[in-house]
């Protein structure tokens, strides 16, 4: 239907503004939820400092067993104070991941329902510049790198950030020189994550654009499958395959090497560090005198009860050095997570970039503020009520429908339809003519506010249409579409859709009307036979039949048929002839359709080129006349 | 399954093995490296025990260490650089093997899945595969292994912390296992709520104008809403139980070193008998952490595994199926002429289903012939042709082609020669040239342009900007239907066929354009079989003969003016034209 196909894949693209995109990502997440969120970084917290301390506490104890007559109470003491700590750490580690997988999950249920219900309000216009494979990727793709940001990469940068403090706090306490040794390699490791990482996240890109491509190719010819076997094609598309695939395999394994190779670098880069410490801190103890910075801990540890202390300066600052390189392994342990997040956390704002872009696009304004009622002013009577000052008019619903010169174009530069007048009295059946491109749907689309014309005015009833609510405008007309749509879910449900409290029995009686009681009695559980994808199993004439139905159902007092009928072949067309009647009696209908005999018995038909009504008239008048209507009706011109 | 699935390993054998090997490499280093460390902690310890250091050990223990990070570093860099090229390759020769085998789907094949299905197929369940697989090769050897190594060298350390080890990997082991055993429901309950929440939006968004026209926008967000909730609490259910398993598994892993804190020291001051000082407990604190997560990396791995599980049997389906045309045991290569015959043929879509399409149809055309079919939608007209080029093969009966049954010949060599011009026809991105060259690859400019002729499509295509260089964009949107179905009519054209069909292809097409394009038919290619299927009587009503199908079976065949008195069908179809539409012809 969109006649504007600029098909568009934004797969692939790094967000363009990632800080703001990640404050606004986090704001929409915990606003939301205030007291988990207090709560959960509390947790993260007391989990992360209990992880860091119980290893501070295995430093005592080593010591402890280190010296010549080791106490045992002391160790048991220090065993029950670390058992206590990582139970509670344990405790909050359970606490946090609840509240976050509470948080994330409702996050995104929110963000899911969001995006939808701000999708319902976006313009037409919106749905014809976006693949629908783009939009459907935002609730898919784009929805779940959010899911691994939230439950699994923010707890994570949490608890690791406090983790990274809470050691490098006891890391300089223990030596200020060691410290400044791991700092030193912490910065190489960083800048190896740098250049990796980055490299790594550039493939990535380029993974998701060759993917695109040849999902595009795939897409393409698997729709043409059936004309590649009727002309023994299949060689050249396998070859043409083979060229994208190979091109995805190869971004593909260097994307994915320089992910893998990224543990190991920095894994063995801890090592190096580890044996840096474990020698710059031996040199320390063997060089220096003062061991002044090592013992004060350990006296502080031990308060005034070692009268040793002195003597055993040396040896209680090797066992303060094997501490330290315990911690040395874990400082880098939480770092090493981090950058493991690295590609999830750009692919992340990638994504929320562009669900925030949906979301933000500006919605269908509402219309003016007359509305639409039944049966308020005169009993079965259909009315504008349109609000004066102190209190409201009663506009009766006619049908009387007139366009004064409409300019339109979907774009500003490329006019579709120059100045078009017309009119259509209460209960007149107007048709419009004319090839693909003419202008026809363009026209209806105007009258239900789909677009909205860029000069001169249509009015409904004396009133101009953008002076009416926009949800009662289209309440008031019925429409029937070319391509059909069903929705999964029982036939009844799909003809009810007209009129959501339309009882079994109208449902039923619409359906007789419209000739598909038959073919619905013969499905397998007739009117409760559940459709499902688009009715695939119906055929297009079928479908067809049931959207009529749906519009018998809608009672619409003005209808608008786009090409109702043109997959229901001459003979079932002219079976339904009588439904259709009755569906068009005492209703102001617009029709548009390729086949002339539909159209015929139209009290005013207009023949659209271009953009312009070149003729207008009933049958016999343009017959006549000899002009381009009767050259369609002879054959002598094409429709499409 | 899994065996049809490596199949496609095939290149990248080398890398799938290679990759566990050099694993193995790394996690010996895991294990060698806190072992070294352990001898120069013993060194340190000397000093603290007030002795003298030997700085030479130290100095011999700390280059060792190096050696070994060095050795463990590119054991890993090439691991993960083997684990991508084997993964990514794997998954591009299952990409390959999957598109390769869909191309030698018969039309009964194609009609089982949908264009969507099969991108899903080739991309998102590829992928999943591709990362259970790297999964696979990097920690399923490396993990047990180093879980492997860690036992025994802690055995060798002290043979009750080994005990004791063994004893928390069990534990841990079967606490996980009953986790994922549990989650793994949930989950796949989850990617089904997940598809009904994809098919909301889907179905929203093609049906958005009837959506709008209806002002039923509250009506889908209230689907949405449940789609969601539905999604929202099968998540919630799955992710409870892993949120319960990671404190369980920290509890285990705390408890473990609580454990050997408390029997290592006794061990260190000489209480319990055991051959533990205060260095060798930090070694051992760390094997233990090594064991632990390498149950933990065998659980997750499995776990890929089986989430992956569903995309492995869709791929599978996609491999494993067979074209339903069986290939001739001699096959004839040579189509003589374009005689056509239709012996008792019965013809059904699906074998389960007794719903026959075609009855005993027996027909005999002539080369040369011009034939059309008329008949209600549903008729089996569609059906009736299609079993010409051997789309589809007859239930019972024969169809023969130049006097041959058409299943004995070379299937490539029967559909050159009979051309199809379908009713639900595409045209591919590219120039006009670029698509009619379907039919003959090394047609000359000058046979495009005739047959363009042949097909009035011509005079169009030179009013286009760049004429028969003019691109057509994805799926020709950027020319009109009857052009379209002109384009496919020069494009099967080309083929320089023996019978040529036309399915309903020219309904877009006005009668003049209709009439002129059988007449140069007629004149350019009188040795050529033209069947013509069409709603319009005007496009048959000059046939040499036309058929008269009504519920898959033939009522009636002859000229028009013999149908309009004998057939009573004919007749009704025709009458409902002219009122229609034609009564001042």
């Amino acid at each position: 239907m969109s006649r504007l196909h600029v098909p568009q894949s934004k797969g692939g693209k790094r967000a363009k503004n990632p800080m703001q995109t990640l404050k606004r990502l986090l704001k929409l997440t915990f606003s939301r939820y205030k007291v988990g969120t207090v709560f959960m970084v509390i947790c993260v917290i007391v989990s992360s400092v209990a992880n860091a301390l119980g290893s501070a506490l295995l430093a005592p104890i080593v010591a402890e067993l280190a010296t010549l007559s080791p106490d045992m109470d002391v160790i048991y003491r220090y065993i029950a104070m670390i058992g206590a700590i990582y139970l509670a750490g344990a405790l909050c580690s359970f606490a946090y991941n609840r509240i976050m997988m509470y948080i994330a999950q409702g996050t995104l249920k929110n963000l899911r329902d969001d995006m939808f219900g701000k999708m319902q309000k976006l313009p037409l216009m919106y749905f014809d510049t976006h693949t629908h494979g783009d939009l459907m990727s935002c609730y898919t793709n784009d929805v779940d790198t959010m899911r691994q940001l939230l439950s699994q990469t923010i707890p994570q940068l949490v608890s690791s950030a406090v983790t990274v403090v809470a050691i490098f706090v006891m890391m300089v306490i223990y030596s200020f020189t060691l410290t400044v040794v791991i700092l030193a390699m912490l910065v190489l490791m960083i800048s190896v994550i740098k250049v990796v990482g980055s490299k790594s996240a550039k493939y990535f890109l380029n993974q998701q654009i060759a993917l695109g491509k040849l999902n595009g190719y795939v897409e393409e010819m698997t729709e043409g499958q059936k004309v590649i076997k009727v002309f023994c094609h299949e060689q050249k598309a396998r070859e043409q395959f083979k060229v994208l695939n190979d091109e995805l395999n190869d971004t593909s394994c260097k994307a994915n090497a320089n992910a893998f190779i990224l543990g190991p670098i920095n894994n063995n880069l801890g090592y190096v560090q580890y044996i840096l410490v474990a020698i710059v801190g031996l040199l320390v103890i063997l060089l220096s005198d003062t061991m002044t910075p090592l013992l004060s801990i350990y006296i502080t540890a031990n308060g005034a009860t070692t009268p040793a202390v002195e003597k055993a300066a040396i040896p209680v600052a090797a066992g303060m050095l094997v501490s330290f390189i315990s911690f040395a392994r874990q400082f880098n342990m939480p770092i090493n997570q981090v950058t493991m997040q690295f590609n999830a956390i750009v692919m992340a704002l990638g994504g929320a970039e562009r669900i925030f872009e949906m979301v933000d696009t500006a919605p269908e304004d509402a219309g003016g503020d007359i509305t639409l009622t039944y049966g308020e002013n005169v009993e079965g009577q259909w009315a504008w009520k349109k609000p004066v000052e102190g209190g409201f008019e009663y506009i009766p619903l006619r049908g009387d429908i007139r366009f004064n010169d409409v300019v339109f174009g979907y774009t500003p530069e490329k006019v579709i339809l120059k100045n078009i007048s017309l009119y259509a009295k209460p209960g007149q059946k107007i048709a419009f003519v004319g090839s693909t491109g003419a202008g026809k749907t363009t026209i209806t689309n105007l009258i239900n506010r789909f677009y909205d014309i860029q000069s001169g005015s249509i009015t409904y009833d004396g009133l101009d249409i953008k002076s009416i609510n926009k949800d009662d405008l289209r309440r008031s007309l019925g429409v029937v579409l070319q391509d059909t749509h069903l929705f999964t879910g029982t036939v009844m449900d799909n003809i009810r859709y007209g009129r959501l409290n339309a009882t079994d029995e109208e449902c039923v009686s619409a359906a007789k009307l419209a000739n598909a009681d038959f073919f619905i009695t013969h499905l397998p559980d007739g009117y409760q036979t559940v459709i499902k994808g688009d009715g695939a199993n119906l055929s297009q004439g079928q479908r067809q039949l049931l959207a009529i139905a749906r519009a018998m159902v809608s009672q619409c007092p003005v209808l608008i048929l786009d090409e109702a009928t043109s997959s229901i072949d001459t003979r079932t067309e002219k079976l339904i002839e009588q439904g259709m009647d009755k569906l068009m009696e005492g209703r102001t209908v617009f029709v548009i359709a390729h086949r002339l005999s539909t159209v015929r018995n139209s009290q005013a038909i207009m023949v659209l080129e271009h953009g312009e009504i070149i003729e207008r008239g009933n049958h016999d008048q343009l017959i006549a006349q000899k002009g381009k209507y009767y050259q369609l009706y002879t054959g002598a011109f094409e429709l499409e | 399954m899994i065996k049809t699935l490596l199949k496609s390993v095939r290149e990248y054998k080398k890398s799938s093995i290679l990759c566990p090997l050099v694993m193995i490499g790394e996690a010996a280093m895991e294990i060698v490296i806190p072992f070294i460390m352990s001898l120069l902690l013993d060194e340190i310890s000397v000093i603290q025990k007030g002795g003298e250091a030997d700085i030479s050990k130290i100095a011999i223990f700390g280059s060792l260490m190096f050696v070994c990070a060095l050795f463990s570093l590119t054991c890993g860099v090439l691991g993960g650089k083997l684990a991508a090229k084997a993964s990514s390759g794997f998954a591009h020769n299952l990409r390959e093997d999957m598109y390769n085998n869909i191309q030698t789907y018969s039309f009964a094949n194609i009609d089982n899945y949908s264009t969507a299905s099969l991108i899903t197929r080739i991309t998102t369940d590829v992928t999943n595969v591709q990362n259970a697989y790297q999964m696979c090769i990097r920690m399923l050897v490396r993990a047990p292994i180093l879980f492997i190594f860690a036992i025994i060298m802690s055995i060798i350390i002290e043979p009750i912390m080994g005990g004791i080890f063994a004893v928390a990997a069990a534990v841990l082991g079967i606490i996980v296992f009953i986790c994922m055993f549990r989650v793994t429901p949930f989950f796949r309950t989850m990617f089904r709520k997940y598809d009904d929440l994809n098919a909301v939006v889907q179905e929203d968004l093609t049906a958005i104008r009837v959506v709008k026209s209806y002002v039923r926008e509250d009506h889908e967000i209230e689907k949405m809403h449940k789609a969601t909730q539905e999604v929202y609490n099968y998540s919630v259910k799955a992710e409870k139980v892993l949120t319960f398993m990671m404190p369980c598994v920290q509890l285990i892993m705390f408890a473990t070193v609580i454990v050997i804190l408390l029997v290592g020291s006794n061990m260190a001051v000489g209480n319990i008998v055991g051959n533990v000082n205060f260095n060798t407990l930090q070694t051992l604190i760390q094997y233990a952490m090594q064991i632990l997560m390498g149950v933990m990396m065998v659980a997750m791995c499995l776990n890929f595994i089986s989430l992956s599980r569903g995309s492995m049997e869709r791929i599978t389906e996609v491999l494993n199926e067979r074209t339903t045309l069986p290939k001739p045991k001699a096959p004839v290569y040579e189509v003589k002429s374009g005689d056509i015959e239709f012996t008792n043929v019965c013809f059904a879509y699906s074998q389960k289903k007794d719903v026959t399409v075609l009855k005993n149809i027996n027909i005999s055309i002539k080369a040369g012939e011009m034939i059309g079919i008329i008949g209600a939608t549903g008729s089996g007209k569609t059906s009736l042709v299609s079993l010409i080029p051997r789309l589809y093969d007859v239930s019972e009966g024969s169809v023969k082609v130049g006097g041959v049954d058409v299943r004995d010949y070379n299937l490539d060599d029967l559909r050159t020669k009979v051309a199809m011009v379908l009713q639900k026809n595409v045209l591919f991105s590219g120039t006009v040239a670029d698509n009619l060259r379907w039919g003959d690859e090394n047609a000359t400019d000058e046979e495009l342009r005739l047959a363009a002729r042949q097909a009035c499509a011509e005079e169009f295509i030179d009013a286009l900007p760049g004429g028969f260089n003019y691109d057509l964009g994805q799926g020709g949107v950027n020319v009109s239907g009857g052009q379209k179905q002109r384009l496919c009519i020069a494009r099967a054209l080309l083929k320089k066929p023996s019978v040529i069909i036309f399915d309903d292809s020219t309904s877009a097409v006005d009668t003049k354009t209709d009439a002129s394009i059988r007449e140069s038919l007629r004149k350019y290619a009188p040795e050529t079989t033209k069947i013509i299927i069409a709603q319009r009587i005007a496009s048959v009503q000059d046939a040499d003969r036309i058929i008269v199908l009504d519920e898959g079976e033939i009522t009636g065949v002859g000229t028009h003016d013999e149908l309009i008195k004998t057939n009573e069908i004919y007749r009704e179809v025709y009458e409902s034209q002219v009122k229609g539409g034609e009564d001042d012809e």
